[in-house]
Order: structure tokens, then C-alpha cells, then sequence
């Protein structure tokens, strides 16, 4: 059998089972919408502004940075499966590997990119 | 594979049947934790906590509690915030369940059975890259947790997604990090594979490699939202973070998920430190032919990764009301100045030392 006939079947069922917990939500309970319950709850006070304004730009920063980090990890994931096949060999490529990346990160680290204030 | 049609039948019921199983299970996991996480700390801290709710005279230990929950929640009305990014919202709950479904049907619960000569695995989702599979699909995660917050109009929402999902993929380096020296000693993707290679007690990823699996347990905490990282949902804070407007069964599709990710990750914890379905000196695939019984060692496996993981549930709430939260700051300097430093250090060492013993 194909190993990707589960797959399919876990996220349908997934997503079956989510859209019937959001679904029940919608139609099970009673529904007495009043302007004030419908409000953004903002500690029992008329809200000021509206949510989407300014944000840090520390998490854009974090984003990026984590999706160069996170290559890296899916790289050695593959040479740590070809780990016995490659030797020596291996060893020292990611050697070079790490050194690349870890002047990176020192380079990340001395521009304050991880400093939250 | 070359596969007759007869044994694709019989896979694909196995394979229906395993499936309603561990969904079974991951449906019932979220009533009996939220027990456990009032119950615990309830004699933690000397009092009695829920221990009314039962059937007729018998009160269970309050067990029936988390369902009496359950129902009413479901019954409970839908508040919908005035602004809310209507579609987004109504979506959110599913884009979290799901990934928390599919990834606790690739843990291997147990050893390959033979029943009416066929080799059936105990996983149901069985792919050569089962790590891969694991990280590619509980990533997804994070996108439940940001449209909920974007989409619900409200400023503590919104700041909580944020902390919740710059933690998350912080959180992610080390956690695969973590697991690479695991790949390095086991010399495979796949977990049976790894499991298996766990026959002894020295043989255990916590033995050869204690840092991973610290580092493990540090990501695992932070990766599902736990105290002592639970800044999403700093209550002080942020009101209940990225879920506040949330109200009804939608919030408890985000609880489920939470709970069933725990689950996920106590297996899988078990499964690459702790030996999986394997018992120390005994061989737990030998009991077939010792009861006669076939089948018996998918059970007894399943029994023994359950207990495991059971233990990292407890430590979860054992953590919750031990440590106290940590300031964002101090969160994200741990991730990225402490344990990727650390995560890399562990792989090139584990390297230079594998290659020095086999090379």
C-alpha cells in the first residue's frame, strides 16, 4: 500500500474533526449578539484603536532569522543520514559548514539582531 | 511494491482500523489531562480539587468533570468580535487541530505484529523520513496560532500570536537540532528503526546523548506553549492570548490541539530517549510465540510507550506548578544565545566522536 494513503486520511480527518468542533460552535449554542457583547474585549472598556497597528520589529527580525536557521538544520539532517557513508570526508565539510554558519551567527549576535529590550 | 490486491485490502483495514484507534486516543487525551492538570496540582497544593462529578453514586475522582466541560462548552454561545476577519476566523481552530492530528499517527506505537500472515506496522502513517514527517507537519501548527490572534481584532490577541509564534520557530532550531545527533548514532530517519535499536538500557538516546536530550525537553516545553514558557498566554499579561476571543467549542478545538501536540511530543521523547516500545533485557517482540497469542506484543508495546509518555505528561504539570514564567527577553536570548550555541556544539562533537570510534 502506498505510504501516503494514511496521510490523506489524517488530514481528512484532521480537518474533519476541526471543522466540526468550529462548526458546533456556530450552530449548537444560542445566539444574542448585542453591540457591546460583540466588542473586542479590552478589559470591560470601549476599545481605543483598532488591533492591527504598530508591532515590534523584532519578530519580522526573528522570522527571517529563523528561516536561515532553519535550512541549516534540514541540511545536517541529511548528512547525518549519510553520516556513515561519507567518512572523514563528511566530517570536514560540515566543519567548513559550521564555520560559515557560526561566523554568521556571531555576525547576527554582534549587531544586537537578538537583543529584546 | 508490488503488492496483490489482497494484501492492499487487508493493509488498508489495518490501516482504518489503527487509524480510529490513535484518533480515539487523541480525542480522549485533552478531557483526562485537563483532569490531571486540575487534579495534581490541587494535591500539590493540599486541597481537593474536581472530585464531584461521576456517574450516580460513583464519583470517579471527579474524572467525569472534564466531560461535563466538554458539553457545556459546546452548548455555549458563539460571540463573534465586531472587526474579526470573519473567514480567518472561523478557520484558525482547524489549522491547529490538524497538524497535532496527523503527527501523533506517525509515532510507532508498537513492534510489527504478524496476524493472519501479514506484517502489520503500529504506526499508521509509516514513511522512511519520519522525522522529517514530524517537523514538516507540527510546523504547521504555527499558522493556527497566528490567523487566530490576527483575525480576532483584538490587541491582546494579536500580541500573543506574535509571542507565540516568534517562540515557536525560535524554539524549532534547537528542537531539530537537538535530534540530529539521534540520527547520527541511530544511523536512520525512520523511529521504528531508532526504536529498535534501543534493545538495551545503554543503548537509550538519554545514555549516549544526554545534552540532546535536555535540549529536547527545554524546545518541548517552549514548542507547545508550556509553563515556564507560556508568555502566549501570560494570563497578567494578555489576558488568554492568542484564543481570547474565542469562545465555545472553537476554544476547545485550541485546547485539544495543545494537548494532543503534548501527547505528540511526550511520545516522541519516549520513542528517541527512552527506548519506545522496547523494555530493557527482554525482548517484547518474543512474546508472541511465549503466550501464543499473536498480536500480544503490539498491546504489551503499546502499554510500555504509554507509560512512558505518560511520565512527560506528568513532568508537564509537575513543571507548570514548579517553575515560574520567564520574562519574553530572557525566553529568546535562551533560545538563540544559549541552545543553538549549545545544539551546534552537541552535533560537531558527536561527529568528531562517532568518526574517531568507527572511521
Amino acid at each position: 500500500m502506498n505510504v501516503y494513503i494514511p496521510v490523506l486520511i489524517a488530514l481528512g480527518f484532521g480537518v474533519a474533526l476541526g471543522s466540526i468542533l468550529s462548526g458546533l460552535a456556530h450552530f449548537m449554542g444560542p445566539r444574542n449578539p448585542r453591540p457591546e457583547k460583540n466588542d473586542p474585549y479590552e478589559c470591560g472598556v470601549p476599545k481605543v484603536t483598532g488591533a492591527t497597528e504598530k508591532m515590534s520589529v523584532k519578530f519580522y527580525l526573528t522570522a527571517i532569522l529563523f528561516i536561515l536557521f532553519d535550512i541549516e538544520t534540514i541540511f545536517l539532517y541529511l548528512w547525518a543520514k549519510a553520516f556513515p557513508q561519507l567518512g572523514w570526508f563528511g566530517v570536514i565539510e560540515v566543519m567548513v559548514f559550521m564555520t560559515i554558519l557560526v561566523v554568521g551567527y556571531i555576525y547576527v549576535v554582534k549587531r544586537g539582531a537578538l537583543e529584546w529590550d | 511494491m508490488g503488492l496483490t490486491m489482497n494484501e492492499f485490502t487487508v493493509q488498508f483495514i489495518a490501516t482504518l482500523l489503527k487509524f480510529a484507534v490513535i484518533a480515539g486516543l487523541c480525542i480522549n487525551i485533552p478531557p483526562i489531562m485537563v483532569w490531571a492538570e486540575r487534579r495534581v496540582p490541587a494535591f500539590m497544593q493540599r486541597r481537593k480539587g474536581p472530585n464531584r462529578v461521576g456517574i450516580f453514586k460513583w464519583r470517579l475522582y471527579g474524572l467525569l468533570q472534564s466531560a461535563a466541560d466538554a458539553v457545556k462548552l459546546i452548548f455555549k454561545e458563539e460571540v463573534v468580535p465586531e472587526g474579526a476577519a470573519k473567514a480567518f476566523y472561523h478557520i484558525a481552530p482547524v489549522f491547529s487541530v490538524f497538524p497535532a492530528i496527523m503527527v501523533a499517527m506517525a509515532i510507532p506505537y508498537g513492534p510489527d505484529i504478524q496476524l493472519f500472515g501479514y506484517t502489520i506496522p503500529l504506526s499508521v502513517i509509516r514513511v522512511d523520513v519520519g522525522f522529517l514527517f514530524i517537523f514538516a507537519i507540527s510546523s504547521l501548527a504555527v499558522y493556527g496560532v497566528t490567523i487566530a490572534g490576527w483575525a480576532s481584532n483584538n490587541k491582546y490577541s494579536l500580541l500573543g500570536a506574535l509571542r507565540a509564534s516568534a517562540q515557536m520557530i525560535s524554539y524549532e532550531i534547537p528542537l531539530g537540532m537537538s535530534l540530529i545527533p539521534i540520527v547520527l548514532l541511530y544511523g536512520s530517519l525512520d523511529l521504528n528503526t531508532i526504536v529498535i535499536a534501543q534493545s538495551q538500557i545503554w543503548k537509550w538516546g538519554v545514555v549516549l546523548s544526554p545534552i540532546s536530550f535536555c535540549l529536547f525537553v527545554i524546545a518541548m516545553f517552549a514548542e507547545t506553549n508550556r509553563a515556564p514558557f507560556d508568555l502566549a498566554e501570560a494570563e497578567g499579561e494578555l489576558v488568554a492570548g492568542f484564543h481570547t476571543e474565542y469562545t465555545s467549542a472553537k476554544f476547545a478545538a485550541f485546547f485539544l490541539a495543545e494537548y494532543v501536540s503534548m501527547f505528540v511530543l511526550s511520545c516522541l521523547a519516549a520513542t528517541v530517549f527512552f527506548g519506545g516500545w522496547q523494555i530493557p533485557f527482554f525482548d517484547i517482540r518474543s512474546l508472541d510465540v511465549l503466550i501464543g497469542i499473536p498480536g500480544v506484543s503490539g498491546l504489551v508495546g503499546f502499554g510500555v510507550l504509554f507509560v512512558k509518555a505518560a511520565f512527560f505528561m506528568w513532568l508537564y504539570v509537575w513543571v507548570r506548578w514548579t517553575i515560574p514564567r520567564f520574562r519574553y527577553d530572557q525566553l529568546m536570548s535562551l533560545g538563540w544565545k544559549f541552545m543553538i550555541p549549545i545544539g551546534l556544539l552537541n552535533v560537531v562533537v558527536t561527529a568528531i566522536v562517532l568518526a574517531v570510534i568507527r572511521f
